[in-house]
C-alpha cells in the first residue's frame, strides 16, 4: 500500500515551524486562563498584603532610605516583580504534573520541538505575571502611590515582567528537568524563592545591602527586572537598557536549557 | 519492488540499568495492516511503543518507521504519526475542541483546513455535540475517542495505540474499538496496538506479537497462531490458550527465543517451534 509520507521541514522553515508551535502552545494557556479566572484575582491577595501591611508599615518606620522616592512607591514595582516570581518558580511542578499524567508524553510524540512548549509555558507564566502588573497598579492608586499613567511605560513595564517571568519559569523547568520529582521540586521552590527574593533591590537599594549580598544582588536578574521596573514605574534613573539586556540573555538561555533537560522529564 | 514497510524492527534490545525490558525484538509490520502486540504487564509493550514513537532514543538495534531512521530521522517520523497512550491524558482545561485544535495546530494542519479537519475528527469520534464542553467533564470513554481524535486530526499514516482500553467499562471499550476499525478502514493507515485484552486483539488484528519477559514470543495471524495450537484435546483454543502455550511460566529467555519465530500457518511448524 503506497503511503504519502510527510517530511518536516528543512531549513529556515524550520524556524517558521517553531514560531506557529510556539504560537499554540501559548494559544493554549490563554484558553486555559479564558475559562478560569479565579486564579489571577486570588493571586493578587499576596501583593495586596505585602503593600497595606508591610508596606505601610516600613513606610512609618522611615529606616530605610530611598532617597526622594517615597518607600511605597519603591516597594510598588518590587512587589510586582516578586509576585511574578512567585507565579514563575513553580512553572516546573506544572510540567511534572503534566508529564504525571501523560500529557507531556503525548506532545513530545508530536512535531512540537521542546522549546517550542518552553517557550509556550514560559509566555504563560508571563501573562499571569502581567496580570499582577494591572493588579499592583490599581492598588498602589487606591493607596494613593504615585506611579506612572503613561500607557507606553505601562506596556513596557508588562514586556519586562513577562522577559522575567519567563526567565524563572525556565529556572523551574530546568530544575524539573534535573531533579524529576515533585515533592522534591516543591523543596527546592521554596528554597530558592526567598533568597532570590531577598538577595535582589525589591524591597531595599542595593546600597544598604552587605558587600557579600551587593555581589549576590549583582547576578540575580529579579534585581534588574526591578531596576527596569521602578525606572518605567516611577522614572528613576537606571540603565533600562541594560537591564532589559540581561532580562532578554536570561530568558534565552533558561529556555535552551531548560528545552535540553525537557527530554530527560520522560525517559 | 517490495513495498516499504510500516515498522521495521531489527534486534530491537532497551534496558533500564541492569533490568533488560526489550530482548532481541524482531519484528516487521506492513502498510496498512493491525498489529496487535499482546502481553501481561512487564511484557515490555510500552518500552517497544516509546521507542516506535521516537519517545525514547533506540539503544540497541535498529528502528525504521516507512523507512525512516528512528534515530536519525526523528522530526519526519514524528509527522506521520498518530499516539495514544495509556494513561488517560487530556487537558481538562481546555473544551473537547480546543484539545483537538491543539494537535492541528502541532501537526501544522493549513489553517483554511483545520476547522474542518478538527470537526471531522470530532464527528468520526462522536464528540461533536460535547465539542465545546470542558474536557473535564467527559467519562472516562468519552476521554479516550477524544484522544483518538486527537491522534487522528492528522490524519497519520501510524496509529500507535499503548492499551486504549484500560480503566474503560465494556461498553466504552467497544465503542473505542469501532471506531480505530472504522477509522482505520477509512484511511487505510497502519494501526499498531499493545492490550492484554486477548479476545479485543482477537477480533480486531490481522496479526498479533506476543511478548512476555520482554521477549517476542510468536507473531502470526490469530486464525493461525489459534490452528497451529489446536489438537484433539483442545480443538478450539482461544488467543489466551496461544498465549499461555508461548509464554509458559517456566520458559527461560533461551528457550523463548527457540520458540520465537513467525508462525505462518500449519500445525506442524507449531509443532516445530514448540
Amino acid at each position: 500500500m503506497p503511503v504519502d509520507l510527510i517530511r518536516a521541514p528543512r531549513g529556515i522553515r524550520r524556524a517558521g515551524g517553531l514560531l506557529r508551535r510556539m504560537g499554540a502552545f501559548a494559544l493554549v494557556e490563554l484558553q486555559k486562563l479564558s475559562h478560569d479566572r479565579s486564579e489571577l484575582i486570588t493571586r493578587m491577595v499576596q501583593p495586596a498584603l505585602w503593600l497595606l501591611i508591610f508596606g505601610q508599615t516600613f513606610s512609618r518606620l522611615h529606616v530605610i532610605d530611598t532617597g526622594n522616592v517615597p518607600y511605597l512607591a519603591f516597594l510598588a514595582p518590587g512587589i510586582i516583580a516578586q509576585s511574578a516570581l512567585f507565579i514563575s518558580i513553580f512553572y516546573g511542578i506544572q510540567i511534572v504534573w503534566d508529564r504525571d499524567a501523560g500529557i507531556l508524553a503525548k506532545l513530545m510524540v508530536t512535531p512540537a520541538p521542546a522549546s517550542a512548549l518552553i517557550t509556550g509555558k514560559a509566555f504563560a507564566a508571563g501573562v499571569r505575571s502581567v496580570a499582577q502588573v494591572v493588579g499592583v497598579m490599581v492598588i498602589a492608586y487606591l493607596m494613593g502611590i504615585h506611579l506612572t499613567a503613561n500607557p507606553v511605560r505601562i506596556l513596557g513595564a508588562m514586556a519586562v515582567v513577562v522577559l522575567g517571568s519567563a526567565f524563572f519559569a525556565c529556572l523551574s523547568m530546568t530544575l524539573a528537568g534535573l531533579v524529576r520529582n515533585r515533592d522534591r521540586l516543591m523543596g527546592i521552590g521554596q528554597a530558592i524563592t526567598m533568597p532570590l527574593f531577598f538577595a535582589s533591590n525589591a524591597l531595599y537599594p542595593v546600597e544598604v545591602m552587605p558587600q557579600w549580598l551587593r555581589w549576590l544582588s549583582a547576578v540575580n536578574p529579579l534585581s534588574y527586572e526591578v531596576n527596569a521596573l521602578r525606572a518605567l514605574l516611577l522614572g528613576t534613573p537606571g540603565n533600562t537598557l541594560l537591564d532589559v539586556g540581561v532580562l532578554l540573555v536570561a530568558a534565552a538561555l533558561g529556555v535552551f536549557t531548560a528545552s535540553t533537560l525537557l527530554r530527560r522529564l520522560v525517559r | 519492488m517490495t513495498p516499504t514497510p510500516a515498522i521495521e524492527c531489527r534486534h530491537l534490545t532497551h534496558r533500564y540499568g541492569d533490568f533488560t525490558a526489550v530482548d532481541d525484538v524482531t519484528l516487521e509490520v506492513q502498510a496498512g495492516e493491525t498489529l496487535g502486540l499482546l502481553g501481561p504487564n512487564g511484557a515490555g509493550k510500552t518500552s517497544v511503543v516509546r521507542v516506535l514513537t521516537t519517545l525514547t532514543p533506540v539503544q540497541h538495534g535498529e528502528v525504521r518507521i516507512f523507512g525512516l531512521d528512528a534515530r536519525r530521522d526523528t522530526m519526519d517520523i514524528r509527522h506521520n504519526l498518530g499516539y495514544v497512550p495509556q494513561q488517560l491524558s487530556i487537558e481538562s482545561a481546555l473544551t473537547g475542541r480546543q484539545n483537538v485544535d491543539l494537535f492541528a495546530r502541532l501537526y501544522d494542519v493549513p489553517r483554511k483546513q483545520r476547522r474542518a479537519r478538527v470537526d471531522e475528527a470530532l464527528s468520526a469520534m462522536q464528540l461533536l455535540d460535547v465539542a465545546e464542553n470542558l474536557a473535564g467533564t467527559y467519562s472516562g470513554g468519552m476521554v479516550r475517542r477524544l484522544e483518538l481524535a486527537q491522534a487522528l486530526v492528522n490524519r497519520p499514516s501510524l496509529l500507535i495505540l499503548d492499551e486504549p482500553t484500560v480503566g474503560l467499562d465494556p461498553i466504552a471499550r467497544d465503542g473505542v474499538w469501532s471506531q480505530v476499525a472504522d477509522m482505520q478502514a477509512e484511511y487505510g493507515m497502519t494501526v499498531l496496538l499493545t492490550t492484554h485484552y486477548m479476545e479485543e486483539a482477537d477480533a480486531l488484528c490481522d496479526r498479533v506479537a506476543l511478548m512476555h519477559h520482554g521477549v517476542l514470543r510468536a507473531v502470526g495471524s490469530p486464525h493461525d497462531l489459534k490452528s497451529a495450537l489446536s489438537s484433539d484435546a483442545s480443538p478450539d483454543p482461544t488467543l489466551e490458550d496461544v498465549f499461555r502455550h508461548y509464554a509458559g511460566s517456566d520458559l527461560t529467555a533461551d528457550t523463548a527465543r527457540r520458540h520465537l519465530g513467525e508462525i505462518r500457518s500449519s500445525r506442524r511448524a507449531a509443532r516445530r517451534a514448540s
